[in-house]
């Protein structure tokens, strides 16, 4: 009798895991491979996972607050050259400074990266342009 | 520096300005281009610079400036700021306003040279000695010790809190704003900083300098004078011994103090509020 219930709590459980979605045919496809000589497979095989997705997780934790660190000080290097550019009054690098440091805040990346550039080749314009104009 | 003046006045012998109107004057810098700055502060910077000081013994007013007065101490100027290239413009700025200059990289060194380091403790006196900072000037946003820490320390000591700080700050946010004043902030300025600014600053500091003096009383202003007629003895530059320096002239900052500051600059009375609305006004 008791054998019986924990059976159908079993069966009620596994059934809801397909229909919540949690699962698929794949997690089927895992139970089919288990016989006599392989009675836990599917067990066997999820400890693994759990294990090694633990630790992939934590890994994908520190990347991200690199990530962070890393945006956060690119934030602060912009921020910097930004202070001296206004300093010097070199008006298009700072303008584009600025536009960097907006995309920067909303977290894209490829717009980040085009920012940088557009504001390299400002600088590296107006560098071309002051420095004989110093020396002459 | 060479004074073309006109009018009045033997201009071939430097050594003994005795009536040089300087409104007539025309002040070349070393290179040849007129100075954008203040007359003024151009003569006093210019001469303070080559070495010595000719004392104009003229109690004239020259455009508004009683020149007699220029003998007081040169305001001595704290500036700290992280990046390079704003504290050669701030450092800058100063001089060319007639300051003395100590700039320093961060809150720490400018703890330090103040002598309120825990680390490295410096008997630093209130007195007379040469490193009396008379104002101190801050970024806001440096790494290790902001700006407003700074202040902060500076508040809290008993030697130093009376000096006053000034903020700047390229972001102009109100709420930094406030609690830079709160904290005890004489001024919040904008960057990138403007000489009319660092003018405004050194202004009502030498202002608040000489009214301190002042309530010193009588006997702070003779052992001025005392302290004046010692160096001028001591100098010697090509200029005769101002023999003719009276001592009424010495009393004359109170008169002209109001007339000292650039017409752009408000009153120096103005609360640090009053001066900030102003500045954002402009």
């Amino acid at each position: 009798m008791e054998s019986k219930h924990v059976h159908q709590q079993i069966a009620a459980m596994r059934q809801s895991f397909f229909d919540e979605e949690v699962l698929d045919e794949f997690f089927s496809q895992l139970e089919q491979l288990e016989d006599q000589n392989n009675p836990n497979f599917v067990e066997e095989v999820f400890t693994m996972y759990f294990r090694d997705s633990t630790t992939l997780l934590e890994t994908v934790e520190q990347a991200m607050k690199t990530i962070s660190i890393t945006l956060a000080k690119l934030d602060k290097i912009l921020h910097q050259l930004k202070g001296s550019s206004a300093s010097v009054g070199a008006k298009k690098v700072l303008n584009e400074i600025n536009k960097t440091r907006q995309v920067l805040e909303k977290g894209n990346l490829e717009g980040t990266k085009a920012g940088i550039w557009e504001m390299r080749k400002e600088y590296e314009s107006l560098k071309a342009k002051l420095e004989p104009y110093f020396q002459v | 520096v060479v004074i073309y003046a006109a009018g009045s006045g033997d201009v071939s012998d430097l050594t003994a300005p005795s009536s040089i109107d300087l409104r007539s004057v025309s002040l070349l810098d070393s290179d040849h281009s007129l100075a954008q700055v203040s007359l003024f502060d151009s003569v006093v910077s210019e001469m303070a610079r080559n070495g010595g000081v000719a004392w104009m013994r003229t109690t004239e007013k020259i455009g508004g400036y009683d020149l007699s007065t220029s003998d007081t101490e040169e305001v001595h100027v704290l500036a700290v700021d992280d990046s390079l290239v704003d504290r050669k413009v701030i450092e800058r700025l100063l001089r060319i306003s007639s300051c003395k200059v100590t700039a320093v990289d961060s809150g720490r060194r400018a703890l330090q040279y103040l002598g309120l380091d825990e680390e490295i403790q410096k008997k630093e006196t209130n007195g007379f000695d040469g490193l009396k900072v008379d104002l101190i000037i801050t970024d806001y946003c440096m790494p290790g010790m902001t700006g407003y820490e700074l202040l902060k320390k500076v508040k809290e000591s008993s030697a130093f809190r009376e000096i006053p700080v000034v903020i700047m700050s390229s972001e102009n946010v109100i709420a930094r704003i406030d609690r830079c004043l709160e904290e005890g902030a004489e001024d919040f300025i904008v960057k990138p900083v403007k000489l009319s600014d660092v003018k405004r600053i050194i202004d009502y500091t030498t202002t608040e300098l000489r009214e301190g003096e002042q309530r010193e009383g009588a006997r702070a202003k003779r052992r001025g004078i005392n302290k004046r007629k010692q160096r001028e003895g001591d100098d010697d530059l090509s200029s005769s011994p101002p023999s003719t320096l009276s001592s009424s002239t010495s009393s004359s900052p109170s008169s002209s103090i109001q007339s000292a500051t650039a017409p752009s600059s408000p009153s120096t009375l103005d609360s640090p509020t009053r001066r900030l609305k102003m500045t954002s006004s402009e």
